[in-house]
């Protein structure tokens, strides 16, 4: 059940119903911009643990770092997606074990409603997702970088798309009361240790 | 407080239709506090707008703003500037405030992205719940409280219809599910007051003329006004 709770939800929710999107050939040389919304203690420290671990994964994401989930907005996956990224994750803790309780469901909400948003637009609402991982889970990171990858690109380019635009720095600058600096030091270990002997 | 619900997206499409320039106005009162019509949702209907535009090759200029309030003047003025620039305003205020930025800036073309629905007050947290129609003379001093006018599906001013079980009203819809009786809640408001005989007491008719099918309502305070 835990697994279950803790995995993407592939399938928009409900009142979000899927568009009809045509199957498309998927170009081989469509590279997609993808946005991350990274929570502080869980998917940022999960992707440094990627990276130590030597994982690969498609050079696609760019992340921004939130204190928490809970941070997130619509508005947020929003201008990520007018200013022409292709896909908008988050990526938060595991649900149960958010530092702040509550943020990765909130966050959850949030999504599946930018999701009913999108299909209100026209565009297809799996442009945008939540995932839950924890700190230790840096295999899972590259794993869901991999997945959603792959979905964006049988999606094809964001129809939105603007040339000249920085997706990247547009969700920056959308996020930038709640976002964290990158160099942010990682949690302190709040692990109970034995008195120092 | 006064709430609303967005209108659906392909409504407000064909309202600015054929616009190059699209301010979205929200008002941070009533609906702000009931989530529709705040800066903040005037700014997700702005960046939906230009997500529509772009994705269908159409070029639109779409911004949004907010007024702290606005149904009064003083606020609008605040605004001013922005609403001059626009071809068309896209209000997210209710009804009061929409009328009030028409009146305002005419001719300036406004629009209404909302549909105000009702004076209530949140139940709990995203719920809200009608609680007044504004009918001009409130009986509920004898219902100990609770309004027949509005929480009572018929209205019925004396006492409850046959379609009372349980504590339960007979009109039940996929959206108003369970809805109480409110005769049924005003004779335990009044037993838990020990004030039951309000319930057969005999009550003047209520005047109905100062409800809102006598035309536009004026209240005028004299003693208030500036010298």
């Amino acid at each position: 059940m835990a697994d279950e709770q803790n995995t993407a939800v592939e399938t928009p929710p409900e009142g979000a119903e899927a568009t009809e999107v045509p199957k498309k050939p998927v170009d081989p040389d469509f590279e997609p911009e993808i946005i991350v919304f990274a929570c502080h203690y869980c998917a940022y420290a999960a992707a440094d643990l990627a990276g130590s671990m030597r994982l690969q994964y498609p050079p696609t994401i760019r992340m921004i770092k939130l204190p928490c989930t809970g941070k997130l907005e619509v508005i947020h996956l929003l201008r990520a997606l007018e200013a022409g990224a292709d896909g908008v994750y988050a990526a938060g803790c595991m649900e149960g074990e958010c530092h702040y309780l509550k943020g990765n469901l909130w966050a959850r909400k949030r999504v599946d409603y930018a999701k009913t948003l999108l299909v209100e637009v026209g565009l297809e609402p799996e442009r945008v997702e939540m995932y839950n991982m924890s700190s230790a889970m840096g295999a899972k990171f590259a794993e869901v970088a991999t997945e959603f990858t792959e979905r964006i690109k049988a999606l094809g380019p964001n129809p939105a798309r603007r040339h000249g635009v920085s997706p990247h720095a547009a969700a920056r600058d959308a996020a930038k009361d709640v976002a964290l600096p990158d160099d942010t030091p990682p949690p302190a270990d709040t692990t109970e240790k034995g008195p120092a002997e | 407080m006064i709430t609303a619900e967005r209108k659906p997206f392909d409504e407000i499409l064909e309202l600015v239709d054929g616009h190059k320039k699209i301010l979205v106005a929200g008002c941070d009162t009533c609906v702000a506090i009931c989530l529709t019509g705040g800066e903040k949702e005037a700014e997700i209907l702005a960046s939906e707008l230009r997500i529509k535009a772009q994705a269908d090759g159409r070029e639109v200029e779409v911004e949004h703003t907010a007024a702290i309030r606005q149904c009064e003047w003083e606020y609008l003025d605040m605004i001013a500037a922005r609403v001059e620039e626009a071809d068309v305003v896209l209000s997210m205020a209710c009804g009061i405030g929409i009328q009030s930025l028409a009146e305002k800036f005419a001719p300036k073309l406004v629009m209404p992205a909302v549909n105000t629905n009702m004076l209530g007050m949140p139940q709990e947290h995203a719920v809200w719940l009608e609680r007044c129609v504004a009918c001009g003379e409130c009986r509920i001093g004898l219902t100990g409280g609770i309004c027949p006018v509005v929480r009572c599906s018929k209205s019925l001013m004396n006492g409850p219809c046959g379609g009372s079980h349980d504590g339960k009203c007979e009109v039940t819809t996929p959206e108003k599910e369970d809805i109480e009786c409110a005769w049924a809640l005003i004779w335990e408001r009044l037993k838990a007051q020990g004030r039951e005989e309000l319930m057969f007491a005999d009550r003047p008719p209520k005047d109905w003329s100062k409800s809102s099918s006598g035309g536009p309502r004026k209240m005028v305070r004299e003693e208030a006004k500036p010298v």
